[in-house]
């Protein structure tokens, strides 16, 4: 299995757009050029320089600051959504796909309603109940997460539970949770692999999606989504302050998309 | 039939779940119909004689059944702030919302058939490769960002329609239709090139198969082949995933509608979320998983019509 791989075309592009990606977020975690909140009422919407990159919104703020901090806050945001998705999907799938029964049936009718909810709205639900910000945000996503992730891992357990090593070591006497997690488990990565990359942009565009309403990361801390909404009243006059936070989203997906593509 | 009726049994299930679990949500949520009446000053004793009045003291399930009654009769009950029937606010917009996602949808299927077909056709030649790394791009790009992409292309260097120019169907209708196509390309446009990559490699797999030779070797020239045996087995996944994103379609309005500043159910939706006027939210919401899910389900019976092999 472990012989010398040639990469496509896709997936190098892929990892160079993720890479590039990485090390922004990081960059932002560590330092901006510019105070995100710091107002400077000289440089309103000034256009991309040397001085600020990206140029300067409404109030005088550098648009490339807050494009970082933005990235870092979604990248947190999906980061967290994915593995709220993730473990609990796992767990509730290994367990109904590798002993089935009644308890399959409920958990998957369960899986079905809310499968059924479009996420938008259960995230619309949680923030009308819980109030705006960050924590809500990544429940509601994660809540709405599990089922997918569920359904693709309970599907490889049915697939696995049947076949002869899982019977042998059930002959042997191995435990039921050792062949669950160490026998079943690492047969499902490579499909789980993917969908945790598909997962992570799906949060990233609901992420930005929920905070361009208004419903998701507040101000005065930057997000994509919110930095999207504000530009679009200086569109005609300020056209950099939309493309910026919109190109970050694009080569955020984009990259983990060609990833997942050349994974398959 | 049995397929129908089982899949019409799951549906009804979901609904009263879903129904109930909303219903549930906010009424947990501290502060109630009477409190929003009288405000947060009102002494306990009127406090209690209104709730007695609205009937809010009864136990939880009745007051669910009744709300669901009345919820199916039509009645969504009143609006906390403007006390107008939630049914007369809702009325006028849901056509926009509905009528945009069905514009989009017909957008994504006329598009993405011929684009998918044609790039399986010419699969691996430059202008497939072409096709493919563009659709790729278009992938990723949120359609709320390709609602302000249009709008400034379009809108403002074009000036194919003005930016916030909308017109209500009632008043004008081409008018409505001449500025809803731009956002429901917004919409379409992600969902087409999803569909046109599922179609291309939909096609590409199934033209490998044994029947298919077997369709050469009878003197089937490579249309015939295509259009006759190879799509009609091809298109089955596409149609799976046009069911998923029809659903979509109408839940992502809501966001397009702010892109374009149409005032439908998600404009409605978002003002009352923050006036915290939950009795519009709460019809709302259960409103568009009703149409969603009801969706979902022509879409599998539609589905079991195309391909009879689906069975429970």
């Amino acid at each position: 299995m472990k012989r010398k791989k040639t990469y496509s075309p896709n997936f190098i592009m892929g990892l160079v757009i993720t890479g590039a990606m990485l090390l922004l977020v990081l960059a932002g975690f560590i330092h901006t050029p510019y105070d995100i909140t710091k107002m400077d009422s000289t440089a309103k919407l000034a256009a991309p320089s040397l001085k600020h990159l990206m140029g300067c919104d409404n109030f005088g703020r550098d648009i490339f600051s807050r494009v970082l901090k933005g990235m870092g806050n979604t990248f947190v945001i999906a980061v967290a959504t994915v593995t709220i998705g993730t473990v609990c999907g796992v767990i509730i799938g290994a367990f109904t796909g590798y002993f089935g029964g009644l308890l399959d049936e409920v958990l998957m009718r369960v899986n079905d309603v809310v499968f059924a909810f479009p996420s938008i709205l259960l995230a619309l639900v949680f923030v009308s109940i819980f109030g705006t910000g960050k924590y809500n945000v990544i429940g509601a996503l994660g809540i709405a997460f599990i089922p997918s992730f569920a359904r693709i891992v309970r599907g490889e357990f049915i697939k696995y539970r049947e076949m002869d090593y899982v019977k042998s070591a059930r002959l042997a006497g191995v435990g039921q949770l050792r062949i669950i997690f160490v026998h079943i488990l690492p047969n499902a990565m490579p499909v789980l692999l993917s969908s945790i990359m598909i997962g992570f942009n799906n949060a990233v565009l609901a992420e930005a999606g929920m905070s361009y309403l208004g419903i998701g990361v507040q101000p005065p801390s930057a997000s994509l989504g919110s930095m999207l909404s504000e530009s679009q009243t200086y569109l005609f006059s300020a056209p950099w302050y939309a493309l910026f936070p919109g190109l970050m989203i694009i080569l955020m997906v984009l990259g983990l998309s060609l990833l997942a593509d050349a994974g398959k | 039939m049995r397929y129908i009726g089982k899949k019409l049994a799951a549906m009804i299930i979901t609904l009263l779940c879903i129904s109930f679990l909303v219903y549930l949500a906010f009424d947990l949520i501290p502060g109630d119909a009477a409190l929003a009446a009288l405000g947060t000053d009102a002494t306990s004793e009127s406090l209690a004689a209104l709730r007695e009045q609205l009937g809010l003291d009864r136990p939880f399930l009745e007051r669910y059944l009744e709300w669901l009654v009345h919820f199916l009769c039509g009645d969504f009950g009143t609006s906390y702030k403007y006390h107008l029937p939630v049914a007369d606010m809702i009325v006028s917009k849901l056509p926009i919302t509905v009528i945009m996602a069905v514009i989009s949808f017909f957008i994504m299927v006329v598009i993405s058939l011929p684009v998918g077909i044609y790039t399986a056709k010419h699969s691996g030649r430059r202008i497939d490769r072409f096709a493919m790394a563009l659709n790729q791009v278009v992938m990723s790009v949120p359609h709320f960002f390709m609602g302000i992409l249009i709008t400034y292309l379009f809108g403002m260097l074009l000036k194919f329609f003005t930016p916030g120019g909308f017109v209500s169907y009632e008043t004008d209708f081409w008018g409505f239709l001449s500025y809803i196509i731009f956002p429901c390309f917004a919409i379409a446009l992600p969902k087409i090139a999803m569909s046109v990559k599922l179609l291309r490699s939909s096609c590409i797999e199934e033209s490998k198969k044994d029947y298919v030779r077997t369709a050469y070797s009878k003197g089937n020239n490579t249309n015939k082949v295509l259009y006759r045996h190879v799509l009609r087995n091809a298109i089955i996944p596409v149609i799976t995933l046009w069911g998923m994103t029809l659903a979509d379609m109408l839940v992502g309005s809501i966001v397009i509608e702010q892109v374009f500043n149409i005032p439908g159910i998600g404009r409605i939706l978002l003002t009352s979320i923050s006036y915290r006027d939950y009795p519009v939210v709460e019809a709302v919401i259960v409103l568009i998983a009703f149409v969603v899910i009801v969706t979902n389900f022509v879409v599998d019976v539609i589905y079991q019509l195309v391909d009879p092999r689906i069975s429970v």
